[in-house]
C-alpha cells in the first residue's frame, strides 16, 4: 500500500511501477483547494526527512473531476485520506466520497503536524478522534473500509486505537509522520527509517493489546526486511511512503516480496504450517 | 516539449574527473541517455542513510561508447550529499532515475537564440547549444561564475556555440562583475529572440525580465532544492502565473525545471 501523500497523484508512479491491483492512498484531500505551506518544505535528517508541505491539494471537487478517475482508469485500487476543519468537513467529504466511483476506501487523517495542522480540527484526546470516525462512518457505506491514521505515540496509541476501533474504524495506520521542527523552528513531521522502531513498537503494543484492531503498519518501509518486522509485530499489512522518494520502485519490490512470503505461507499450511490468510498488502 | 518516460536504474560511475571546484561524472545507466532531451536532469539516491536525492543537470550524453550509453553530470561539493557523490570512486553503482522534467522548448525556426549559464547551472546549456546550432540558430553562450574554479569549460563551449563570453564576479577571468547587470548589452548585441538561462534565481529572474523588456521569449532551469524529484514529494512548489492570471503552486520538478520566465511568480518564489 502506497501510504499518503507519497505517491503524487498517482501518475507520477506509473513508471516505476505497475499500477494496476496497487492499493494507494492518496494525499490528503480537503473540501477546498489548500496552496500548501512556504518552501523549503522537505528538510533531510539522519535517516529520515522533516516535511512541511502543508497539505497541498486541489480540493475535492477537482480530485473528483480529474485525479480519482485516472487512478480508478489505472486499476489502482483508492483510499481516499480525507482532512478537515471540523467534523462537518470530514462527513462531507465522506458523504461526496461514498458516490464517487472507484473509491475503496477511506483513510482519514487526524490532524497534521506541520503548520496545517493549525487550521484543521485538532485531534488532542482519544474522542476527538472518535467523533471524526463516527461521523466519516455515518456517511460512508459499511462494506468499505476506514483506516484511521494515528501518530506513534507509544502513551496514546492504544486508547487511540480502542476509541476509533469502537467508533467503527476498520483499522488503524500507524503510523502518521513523528512531529518534528524543520531546520528553521516551523513545525513539521519526521518520517522515514529514523522512525521505524518507534512504529514498531506502536503496532507491538496495540496488537498485543486489542487483538481485535487491525494495524497497517508504516513508518519508514524501505524493503522488504522492514515489511516483514511489521507483519512481524502484528500488523496486518504495511504503507510504504518516503523511501518512494528515495527509490519509487519500493512498494513494487515489497510487495512482489510478501506475495512471494504469503505464496510460501499458503505452500507450508498445505503442509499443516502456520496460517495468516489476513496478510494483504 | 514532448516527455518521455523516466527509467529508475543502477548506474555505474565510469569516470570522474576533477575541473576546477566541479567533479564530473560519467555514469552508465541504461535507458536514460538514450531518451534524454537538453534541460533533463537526473535524482541521483546517495548514501549514508540520506533520504533526500540530489538533481543533477544532465551536462552531456554519448549514445555510443565502448560502455554502451553514458552521461555526464557535474558536482559542486557543498553539502554531505554532493561531497559524497564527488568523492565516488570509478566503478561505484548509485540508483539514478531520469530522465526528469520537462525540458528545453526548441524554436522552431532558426532564430538568434542567447544562453546565459551559471557556475555549474551551465550544465544544460551546452547540449542546447548543440542542438540549437543543429537548427540552425545563431547561438551566444555567456558563461558567468563566482571565479575562474567555478566555470564549466568555455573552451569546449566555442563548439557548438557562435560567440561564447565569460563573466566573473571577481574578475578572474573575462568580464568583472555580474552577469545580471550585463544581461540587457547581450540580449542587444546578439539581437536575441529566445533567452535560455540558467543559474541562480537572482540571475534567472533578472534575465526574464530582460528578456522581456526586448519581448524575446525566456525559458529558465530552475534551481530548486528537491526531495525527490519525480514529482510525489510536492517539496519544490514554484508560484507560476497561468494564462487566466492566476498564481499557481506548480512543481519545480515535473511542471518544470524549465518553465517560460514571464510566467514565474519571481517574488513568491523562495
Amino acid at each position: 500500500m502506497v501510504a499518503s501523500g507519497c505517491g503524487g497523484t498517482g501518475r507520477e508512479l506509473a513508471p516505476y511501477v505497475d499500477l494496476d491491483g496497487l492499493d494507494l492512498v492518496t494525499r490528503s484531500i480537503t473540501l477546498d483547494a489548500r496552496a500548501g505551506g512556504a518552501a523549503p518544505r522537505v528538510a533531510e535528517t539522519p535517516s529520515g526527512l522533516v516535511h512541511a508541505v502543508g497539505h497541498q491539494n486541489p480540493g475535492l471537487e477537482h480530485f473528483l473531476a480529474t485525479e480519482l478517475p485516472w487512478l480508478v482508469r489505472a486499476g489502482v485500487r483508492v483510499h481516499v485520506s480525507v482532512v478537515g476543519a471540523s467534523i462537518g468537513e470530514y462527513a462531507e467529504l465522506a458523504r461526496r466520497l461514498s458516490r464517487a466511483p472507484g473509491v475503496a476506501g477511506l483513510e482519514i487523517n487526524l490532524g497534521s503536524p506541520d503548520q496545517a495542522g493549525e487550521d484543521l480540527f485538532e485531534v488532542r484526546e482519544p474522542y476527538h478522534a472518535a467523533s471524526v470516525v463516527a461521523a466519516v462512518r455515518r456517511e460512508f457505506p459499511a462494506d468499505r473500509p476506514v483506516l484511521a491514521k494515528l501518530r506513534p505515540d507509544l502513551s496514546r496509541a492504544v486508547e487511540g486505537a480502542r476509541a476509533v476501533h469502537d467508533a467503527g474504524a476498520s483499522g488503524v495506520v500507524l503510523g502518521d509522520a513523528v512531529p518534528a521542527a524543520m531546520p528553521d523552528g516551523r513545525p513539521g513531521g519526521l518520517c522515514g527509517p529514523a522512525i521505524t522502531p518507534v512504529a514498531l513498537r506502536c503496532v507491538r503494543e496495540v496488537t498485543a493489546l486489542l487483538p481485535d484492531v487491525e494495524v497497517v503498519g508504516a513508518g519508514g518501509v524501505d524493503g522488504p526486511a522492514t515489511a516483514r518486522a511489521f507483519l512481524a509485530a502484528g500488523a496486518v499489512g504495511v504503507q510504504v511512503g518516503a523511501a518512494l522518494l528515495h527509490d519509487p520502485t519500493t512498494v513494487a519490490r515489497v510487495r512482489a516480496a510478501l506475495a512471494d512470503d504469503l505464496a510460501d505461507d499458503l505452500a507450508d499450511d498445505l503442509a499443516g504450517g502456520p496460517d495468516d490468510p489476513e496478510r494483504t498488502l | 516539449m514532448t516527455r518521455t518516460t523516466p527509467v529508475h536504474v543502477v548506474g555505474e560511475v565510469l569516470a570522474t574527473k576533477r575541473a576546477g571546484a566541479y567533479r564530473h561524472l560519467t555514469i552508465a545507466a541504461p535507458g536514460v541517455p538514450e531518451r534524454f532531451r537538453a534541460g533533463n536532469f537526473v535524482a541521483i539516491s546517495v548514501g549514508d542513510g540520506r533520504l533526500a536525492r540530489r538533481p543533477l543537470w544532465i551536462h552531456r550524453v554519448k549514445e555510443t561508447g565502448a560502455y554502451g550509453p553514458t552521461l555526464d553530470v557535474v558536482v559542486e561539493p557543498r553539502g554531505p550529499g554532493s561531497t559524497w557523490l564527488a568523492e565516488l570512486p570509478v566503478g561505484a553503482h548509485v540508483p539514478v532515475t531520469g530522465p526528469l522534467g520537462r525540458p528545453f522548448a526548441l524554436p522552431r525556426e532558426p532564430v538568434s537564440c542567447v544562453l546565459v549559464g551559471e557556475g555549474y547551472a551551465a550544465a544544460p546549456l551546452f547540449p542546447l547549444a548543440a542542438r540549437l546550432r543543429e537548427r540552425g540558430c545563431p547561438v551566444s553562450l555567456v558563461l558567468a561564475a563566482d571565479d575562474e574554479a567555478h566555470l564549466l569549460s568555455a573552451l569546449e563551449a566555442r563548439r557548438s556555440a557562435r560567440s561564447v563570453s565569460v563573466v566573473t564576479r571577481d574578475g578572474s577571468v573575462g568580464v568583472r562583475g555580474d552577469v545580471a547587470a550585463q544581461v540587457d548589452a547581450v540580449l542587444e548585441r546578439a539581437d536575441a529572440d529566445v533567452v535560455y538561462a540558467a543559474g541562480t534565481t537572482a540571475t534567472l529572474a533578472a534575465v526574464a525580465v530582460a528578456a522581456e523588456r526586448r519581448g524575446a521569449w525566456s525559458q529558465v532551469a530552475l534551481e530548486t532544492p528537491m526531495a525527490c524529484g519525480t514529482g510525489l514529494c510536492q517539496g519544490c512548489p514554484v508560484p507560476v502565473v497561468a494564462e487566466d492570471g492566476v498564481t499557481r503552486r506548480v512543481r519545480a520538478c515535473v511542471d518544470g525545471p524549465v518553465i517560460r520566465g514571464d510566467r514565474v511568480h519571481w517574488d513568491g518564489l523562495g
